[in-house]
This record gives structure tokens, sequence and C-alpha cells, in this order.
């Protein structure tokens, strides 16, 4: 029989555990509902309200075992939404470099800018193709580009030898057209021609030297910083210059990495990838900006994910006992108070739902302030790392979205269901008798 | 220690409590290893003893620049250069475009350079004389079951060959191997250069970046500094650094690993000081009565405070020990899970004396508010229950 209960109670730990982690928002209002009228409208929810109001208000003296669940929970929901943030931070800035009315076009089977050639006669085939949005001069707006790595001294390191890559893109004018949201904040563009570049404001902020006006050194050639922009994506981690420049500098003569083109619409991807597929003198991969980036945010955004849960999961073992322990501890100290009630008449089930209300209310204490440290500290907060299918460092935020905020809630809500819900069974199935004869 | 026993009797009084704190100390202990095991693992990149005496030479102006062959020769008559290597990288992928394998060209004498790299000498020679043979890491063979004698074809990233075809076909004649599979090598295919740069009309001769041997240590700095006057003031300007510098440059641009790892270990130790304190004062508290008998029968008053600090202690040694000996369990599957970000995770004689270290100053830290209660116990009160 005990064993049967025993099981029956971990069967229904685990079930709560996933039915919290995969409630959706609008799930967990529907329950919340539910719980109020239960309290509100039958016998047994009325009983569960007065044993709850008694232990909530309780709770004050017994402020230092209580602030071990706040403050285990808080714990890891701020490490799980720190980490979580950081994932989302990595896979937005990306994501927002592409959009569905961009394509970009790369050399056949190259999985990232980087490895891709592009001659200079299949860059001028694929300004061709139908689908090009045209500026108000009638020009398409298509971008052939030129993806280097460069060599720069990493920001309050030694120059000698901290040196870090970042990635130098030669680009033409049509560039700055087909990414509206590219703005010069400081200093001004490069002009065509020169040994010029402008710095993205990630850029800037990872590398030493890159102030307007000032002079860096890539290789033997020096060039002039010209200005820094800001486009609050992926291209904020890059230095521009003129295609021109970068390829001889480079020794790739006048061939490019990649094409980029602005489409009429989204609509017009389907044809403009077909009739470049089909073309013969080609041999590339056309895919829309949007998924091209998404794609190359997708390992490392998995990684880190991965990482904080299993980092999340094991603090939350850690929690899960501390709430155990101060929980069994609350029981204990209330057993004779808990006898008295069901001597009087309460039933089994309000005592259970009063001590796992009064868990949970201390759990999700604990997950708004974990959440709320993880926010102030964190969101916003700027990271860097080389990127996956770059050559260059990659300057993101961490995201700390209200969507991380709600799996942090719902992890700490589950960590209360666990830790309050075998106290609550053993209060509920001690022996009246020896309940009452315990001190 | 003639009082262990009155100490392991106190810990286990209460005999759910202590397992349940015993259970979030083993935890906490458990994460710090997994963690410190991944610090450790990118901290030693590349720190081998072998690894200070081979240096590195790339283009000055990015690391996908390439270099003449030419410059080989002029490198190896530095004074103080033993052998010199050369590699390019190759980027391959298996299967998927995005499934990539690391990939290296290397000259003929590479393997000289790296002796740590073990390959029976029989797929050696096999190695060397078939054009198209690979010589694959244990830890990729593993991976995809691969056998001797077996033809796989690799994609390459960025390299076509003559037809344009970016496919290439090659057959496993041996297998690299390492001590303890530190060596990176474990984990990387090699091809040879002559049959990369005659199959791809886009290489035509040049060199990724090249590896040398020095014969004394000591003068690396200068022969590195050496190394790079050949190539001043040309279009090919060398950087050269020691193979130890370039590896934990790359590591440092990867994220810095030892923020990360503080940052959640401060959370984890901090959450972990309140949760077992207030067991401890817990402990101390329903037990007032009984440190008034000992007080009574004769224990000093330091005597008592020394019992309570070695109960904290002796709890968070036991979590200690027993979660660090389980991240020893669980060390391989992380090795063989990370899909070579972790080459070697484990936990060394350093993070042992540590791990133990924190446990004991947290043990000393919950013990010590606890221990002045107990201390402070006046018997005459204690016992009559005020």
């Amino acid at each position: 029989m005990n064993f049967l209960i025993g099981l029956a109670i971990f069967v229904a730990a685990i079930l709560g555990v996933v039915i919290f982690l995969a409630l959706p928002w609008l799930g967990m209002l529907v329950l919340l509902v539910l719980l109020a009228l239960w309290m509100a409208l039958t016998r047994r929810g009325r009983q569960t309200a007065s044993v709850a109001a008694v232990g909530v208000s309780t709770l004050t003296q017994r402020l230092g075992s209580s602030a071990v669940i706040v403050i285990g929970i808080a714990g890891v929901v701020a490490v799980l939404v720190a980490m979580l943030a950081m994932a989302n931070g990595y896979r937005e800035t990306l994501r927002r470099t592409g959009s569905e009315d961009t394509a970009i076009v790369l050399r056949g089977a190259s999985s990232a800018e980087v490895s891709s050639v592009l001659e200079h006669d299949a860059a001028v085939v694929i300004t061709q193709a139908p689908g090009i949005a045209r500026d108000d001069s009638g020009k398409p707006i298509v971008s052939p580009e030129l993806v280097v790595a460069a060599n720069l001294p990493m920001r309050g390191g030694d120059p000698d030898k901290d040196f870090g890559s970042v990635q130098l893109r030669g680009i033409g004018d049509q560039a700055w057209k087909l990414r509206p949201n590219a703005k010069i904040i400081a200093g001004r563009k490069f002009e065509p021609g020169k040994y010029e570049l402008v710095a993205g404001k990630g850029a800037q902020r990872q590398f030493a030297g890159l102030e307007p006006g000032k002079q860096i050194k890539l290789g033997n050639q020096t060039w002039t910083v010209a200005g820094i922009f800001a486009s609050n994506d992926a291209m904020d981690s890059e230095l521009w210059a003129d295609a021109q420049i970068v390829g001889p500098a480079y020794r790739r003569g006048s061939s490019s990495t990649s094409v980029f083109a602005k489409l009429t619409s989204p609509a017009a991807f389907a044809p403009f990838k077909a009739a470049l597929s089909s073309d013969p003198r080609l041999q590339v991969d056309v895919t829309t900006t949007l998924e091209y980036f998404s794609k190359q945010s997708e390992g490392t955004s998995k990684a880190i994910t991965v990482i904080g849960i299993v980092v999340g999961f094991i603090m939350a073992i850690g929690a899960v006992f501390g709430a155990l322990n101060t929980m069994f501890a609350a029981v204990a100290t209330r057993a004779r108070e808990i006898a008295t009630l069901r001597a009087i008449g309460f039933r089994g089930l309000p005592v259970v739902m009063a001590i796992m209300l009064e868990t949970m209310l201390l759990a999700l204490v604990g997950g708004v302030l974990g959440g709320a440290i993880a926010w102030l500290i964190f969101n916003g907060y700027t990271a860097s790392t080389l990127a996956a299918g770059t050559t260059g460092q990659l300057t993101f935020e961490f995201n700390v979205a209200p969507s991380v905020l709600w799996v942090g809630l719902k992890w700490a809500l589950a960590i209360g269901f666990i830790g309050g819900l075998f106290p609550a069974v053993r209060a509920a199935r001690l022996p009246v008798t020896t309940a009452l004869r315990e001190l | 220690m003639k009082y262990f026993h009155l100490i392991w009797a106190a810990l286990f009084r209460r005999k759910t409590r202590t397992i349940l704190t015993l259970v979030s100390i083993i935890a906490a202990f458990l994460l710090f290893g997994l963690l410190d095991a991944v610090r450790v693992s990118f901290a030693e990149a590349g720190q081998s003893a072998n690894g200070a005496e081979r240096l590195q030479t790339g283009a000055r102006l990015s690391f996908i620049q390439p270099l003449p062959q030419g410059l080989g020769a002029q490198i190896a008559a530095v004074p103080g250069v033993k052998d010199v290597a050369y590699v390019n990288w190759f980027g391959g992928a298996y299967q998927d475009p995005h499934n990539q394998v690391f990939t290296f060209a290397v000259s003929p004498n590479y393997l000289d350079i790296y002796p740590e790299v073990q390959v029976a000498p029989e797929q050696r020679k096999a190695f060397d004389t078939t054009q198209d043979g690979i010589l694959v890491g244990e830890l990729i063979m593993q991976k995809y079951g691969w056998k001797i004698g077996d033809k796989i074809p690799l994609q390459s990233q960025i390299f076509p060959d003559k037809s344009g075809s970016k496919n290439w076909n090659f057959q496993v004649v041996g297998v690299m191997s390492s001590k303890d599979q530190k060596a990176f090598q474990s984990q990387m295919i090699m091809l040879h250069w002559k049959n990369f740069d005659e199959t791809t009309p886009y290489n035509r001769g040049q060199v990724g970046w090249y590896v040398s041997r020095v014969t004394d240590v000591n003068q690396s700095d200068r022969i590195a500094k050496a190394i790079d006057a050949l190539s001043a003031n040309s279009d090919h300007e060398t950087k050269t650094q020691s193979e130890q510098a370039a590896t934990q440059n790359w590591v440092k641009q990867m994220a810095d690993i030892g923020l990360i790892v503080t940052s959640i270990m401060g959370a984890v130790f901090f959450t972990l000081v309140l949760l077992t304190g207030n067991t401890m004062m817990q402990a101390v508290r329903e037990r007032t009565s009984e440190l008034a008998v000992l007080k009574t029968i004769g224990f000093s008053s330091t005597s008592v405070l020394a019992l309570v600090l070695a109960e904290s202690v002796l709890l968070l040694l036991l979590g200690g020990v027993i979660g660090l000996s389980l991240v020893s369990l669980l060390a391989p599957i992380l090795t063989s899970q990370s899909g070579g970000m972790i080459t070697h995770a484990s936990v060394g004689a350093g993070s042992w004396a540590m791990g133990i270290g924190l446990a004991v100053a947290i043990g000393i830290v919950i013990g010590l508010l606890p221990a002045m209660r107990a201390m402070r116990l006046n018997i005459v009160d204690a016992l009559a229950g005020r």
C-alpha cells in the first residue's frame, strides 16, 4: 500500500513537472482560474483557502527557512534565464541581419560567405536576374561583396600578442541601399577608391584603434577609419570598405564571395532562385538572407541552450532538495496544528493543497526574483564570440525576452511543485493520533 | 579524531534532513567539477610540452590568406629551426555540407613535427605511398564507424577539383591516436598536400601556414622574429607565434570561459551557503539541550565550537567528495558528447584540491554562526529551555 502511494506521488510529480514545463501561458491562466473557482465555490476549496491563509500568515516567523526556497529557486532561474538570454540574443542578432525580401547568392555547396568564391563574370550574370528591385535611378539593388578576415589588436589586450579576427567586407555603393538600417553614427562614409573603411559599433567596442579619423594597419597597409556605423545586427561586428580596394589588397582581384540582392517582394524569390539555378553559366546556391543567417546561428544558439539547461537542471536538483528540506521542517513544526485541523473534520485534500499552494507561492517569488536579477544584470549585456560560418568576432547583446522569463518562471513552479508535493502528502497521511501526541 | 563517532551521530541525527542537504551539496559540487573540467580543458589547449617548441607562421593580413611555398625553404634555413612542415585548410564536410570535419592537407614531414601523434609504422608507410590516402583521428573513426581501407567521400567547402566538383574521394589508410586522445589530431583528417594541390586548380602551390619545430624552446622568441623578418615589407608578411599562444588566442576569442564558469559557480555556491547554513542553524537550534549536557559533563566551550564546526565541514566534505567522484564517472560521457569541443575532461589533482578547499571553506563559513551560538550557550538557560 505504502509503495503504491509512493509510486502514485512519484508519477504525480513527474506529470506535474511535464505539465508545468509544457504549458503555454494561456493554459496556465486557465489552470489558475479553475483553481480560484474551486477555492471560492466548493467546500473543500474554501477549507484549502483557510488552511493556506494560516500557512502564509505564519511565513514571517519562518523567514530564514522560507528564504532557502526563494533564494535557491532564484539562483536556478537567474542562471537559466541568463544562459537562455544569451542564446536568444545570439539568435536574434543573426536573424535580424536577414530578411525575406533579400537574397544571398553563394557558390554552390559553400556553407558560408568566407568559403565561397564568385568570379566577376558570375556576379554580373546574377545582377541581371529577374525579380530584383530597382532604385530611383533605375539601377538594380544588387551588391557583390567580398568578405575577408582581418587581424586587429583586441581592445584592452597586449597590442603585440592579443590579436582578434574581424570580418572585413568589401562593398559597393548599392550595399547601403540594400541595408537601409545601417547608418553612420560618427564620422562619414568611406570614399571609394581610397584606403578608407567604416567600422561597425560592435567591432569598435571589441577592437582597439577603431576611432573616426584614426589610422589602423591591416597587414602592411595603412587604412583610415572614416566613420562608425550602426545597423543593430550582425553587420555591427564588421568593417566595411570599398570592394575595389579590398580585392587587390587581399589578392582577390575582382572576385567576390557573395552577391546580395534586394527583391521586389518576398514572392519574387522563387523565380529569382529558379532563374539562377537553371543558368548554365552559374553553379550557385540561392537562399533568402533570413534563412541564411538563421541557419548560421543554429549550432551555437543550440549549444548555449543545451549548456544552460544542463547547468540549470543540476542546480534545480539542488534547489528541489533545499525546498523539500524546508517544507518537511515546516510541516514537522506544524504537525500538531495540522493534526488538530484534521481531527476537527478537515479532509486530506485541503491540507495537501494548502501546503502545495504555500510552496508554489514561495517558488513564484523565487522565480520572479531570479528573473528580475537576470534581467537587471544581463539584459543588453554585450558579449562576443567567434561566430560559426564567419571568420570574425560576432558581438551580440543578451536578450532577456518575455519568452525567456516565462521559461524561467515555469522552471520555478516545477521546482516548487516537487518540493511541496512530498511534504504535503506526508502531512496529510500522518495518523492524527501520532501527530497530536508529537511535540 | 576520537570524537568522530559523536560528530557522525550528530550529523545523522535527522536522516532525511541530512540526506536532502547532502544531495544539494552533491549537485553543487557535481556542477563545480563539470564546469572546472571544461575550464581546464580549454585552458590546457595546446599547452603540451611539445606545443611550446612548435611555432606557427601564418599571414599577418589574416589567417585565411595563403603564403608562397618557397618561404618554407627560407624558414628551414633560419638558425635554430629543426624542421618545417606546411598545412592547408581543406574545409571538409562529411555527408551534409554543414557537418564539418577538421580536414587539413599536410606536407609529408608533418607527422615528424608532432611526435605525440601515434601512427602504426605500416599505416604510415601506406599513407606515404597512397596518393589519395588519408589518416583519420581515432575519435572521428569511432564517430562515423570507418574502417581502414574504406573509401570516404568528403566535400570541400572551398576547393573544387579540376572538373569543378567539390566532392573528393579518399581512402582511409591509417589511424592517428595519441595518449588520452589529447592531441587535436585525434579529431582531424589529414590528406597529402601534393594530392590537394594537384587536384584543385585554385591553390597553385600556396600554403596555408607553416609549422616549424625549434631546437631550443628558450630561443623561440628570437626564432619567431627571425622568421617574420624574412617576409618583412613583402606582400605576404607573416606572423609567427608559438602553437600554445596561437591556441590560447583562439580560445580567448571563442568566449571568456573563465568568466562564465566563475559567475555560474558564484551563483551556485552562494545558494549553497544559504541552504546548508540554514540546515546547520536548524540542527544546532534543536540540539540546544544536548549541547548543554555536553558542556555539563565537562566539554569545554571551544571543544563544543570545534564539534559543531567539524560537523558542518564533514557534511560539505562528504557532499564534495561524492559530487567530484560522480564527475569522474561522467567525464568520459561529456568528452564524447561534446563533439570535439572538449578534448579531455577529467577531474585533475588541481580540481580536486580546489573542490576540497572550497568544501572546507564553505563548511567553516556556514558552521561558524551556529558554532559560536553553541559555544556561548549558557548551561542553565539551555537546560531550562529558555
